[in-house]
């Protein structure tokens, strides 16, 4: 199991808690796993065709995963996966 | 103590002066400082605040909108007494307050690819405090193409994010960060979804910390890291920013090089506000 934080936007999908685990080796099969548990968590994650928004980010650790494999970004247990989307409040 | 110094000053700022890190010579920098804080709302409030009690010689604050009882609730630069006037003059009277010996420079606008060279252009550092996506991407870009730092800071319901974009090689900027905005209406805004009104507070001190490191030169400023802040948690994170090679502002070959239509590119119709603008500033 990985460890996912979830920004306050995603958290009405994970009755309200701000990490939850999902199983996978790869970000994709971790989203996806995350989508089964949790249905409509990552409609603005991942786009239609099967990448990641722009104005979405996700990191593994501190890196964003747009500079390592994208969505095929090996996980293991014990990373700490962060969903970042961009706001603008001010 | 030193020679430049008046005896008010010395007296005023004391505790930075004898401070390791700032001290006389520091001080010396912020005197001499212009910065510029884009909105005078939730962010801004305590950019101000701390950058005048700073004695940053030159404050410049921008906002078009007026004061709402709403905004209370964390835009701490407003005062009951003040919904109604215009937030720039709210804000300029309580900046004087707490320092009337630094200049305090208002704009009463609101924000455009027209004006935005001109108004940035004389300032040292750029604080981002505005409300909405358009903005955000216009102070980026004319702070990449101006050379100067800008000092990046966003809230939302419970989350804070807080930069510094140094224009530079290969350093990254708001477009590294975040290529493209969320359509409109697929991020509720503040109005829609609340604000919990002390996270501004701490986002926006943190964008005055940063600004006040890049005036004095001292400390790592937050170049290349973004702060992720969740206020329920109590939780602080760092992650790496990277430039984006092929950015098209900052990148190598740039596509973007000149101010361009922000509400196009951000998905609104021409003279549509941004669903998120409630203070700060819009983009027509």
């Amino acid at each position: 199991m990985v460890r996912v934080k979830l920004p306050t936007i995603l958290r009405k999908h994970a009755d309200g808690e701000a990490q939850v685990d999902a199983d996978g080796s790869t970000l994709r099969e971790l989203l996806a796993d995350l989508e089964t548990r949790y249905p409509g968590i990552t409609k603005n994650v991942v786009t239609p065709d099967g990448g990641l928004h722009r104005f979405v980010n996700v990191y593994v650790n501190d890196e964003d995963v747009r500079y390592l494999g994208s969505l095929e970004t090996a996980v293991k247990e014990g990373d700490r996966i962060s969903i970042l989307p961009a706001v603008a409040g001010g | 103590m030193s020679v430049g110094f008046t005896e008010e000053q010395v007296r005023r700022y004391a505790r930075h002066i004898i401070l390791p890190g700032i001290g006389g010579e520091g001080q010396c920098k912020l005197l001499d400082a212009k910065v510029l804080c884009i909105g005078a709302g939730g962010l801004g409030s305590p950019v101000g605040m701390y950058l005048a009690a700073a004695g940053v010689g030159t404050l410049g604050i921008l906002d078009f909108d007026k004061v709402d009882e709403s905004n209370l609730q964390r835009q701490i630069i407003h005062s009951t007494a003040d919904v109604g006037r215009p937030k720039v003059d709210s804000a300029t009277d309580r900046l004087r307050a707490i320092n009337p010996t630094i200049e305090v420079v208002p704009y009463d606008t609101i924000l455009t690819s027209q004006n935005a060279f001109e108004i940035l252009q004389p300032w040292d550092v750029v604080v981002d405090g505005t409300d909405n996506f358009p903005v955000r991407y216009l102070v980026n870009d004319t702070t990449q193409f101006l050379g100067k730092p800008l000092v990046y800071g966003s809230i939302y319901q419970w989350d804070g994010q807080a930069t510094v974009f140094m224009p530079g090689q290969e350093a990254p900027c708001y477009r590294c960060l975040f290529p493209q905005p969320p359509p409109p209406g697929t991020v509720p805004s503040c109005a829609e979804g609340g604000v919990f009104g002390v996270l501004p507070g701490i986002v926006g001190c943190i964008q005055a910390a940063e600004a006040v490191k890049l005036i004095t030169g001292k400390g790592d400023p937050l170049i290349g890291r973004l702060l992720i802040f969740d206020a329920l948690q109590m939780d602080f994170q760092t992650v790496k920013v990277r430039w984006d090679a092929d950015c098209p502002v900052c990148g190598k070959e740039p596509t973007i090089t000149e101010l361009i239509d922000y509400d196009a590119f951000c998905g609104l119709a021409p003279g549509e506000a941004p669903p998120e603008a409630e203070h700060g500033v819009s983009t027509h």
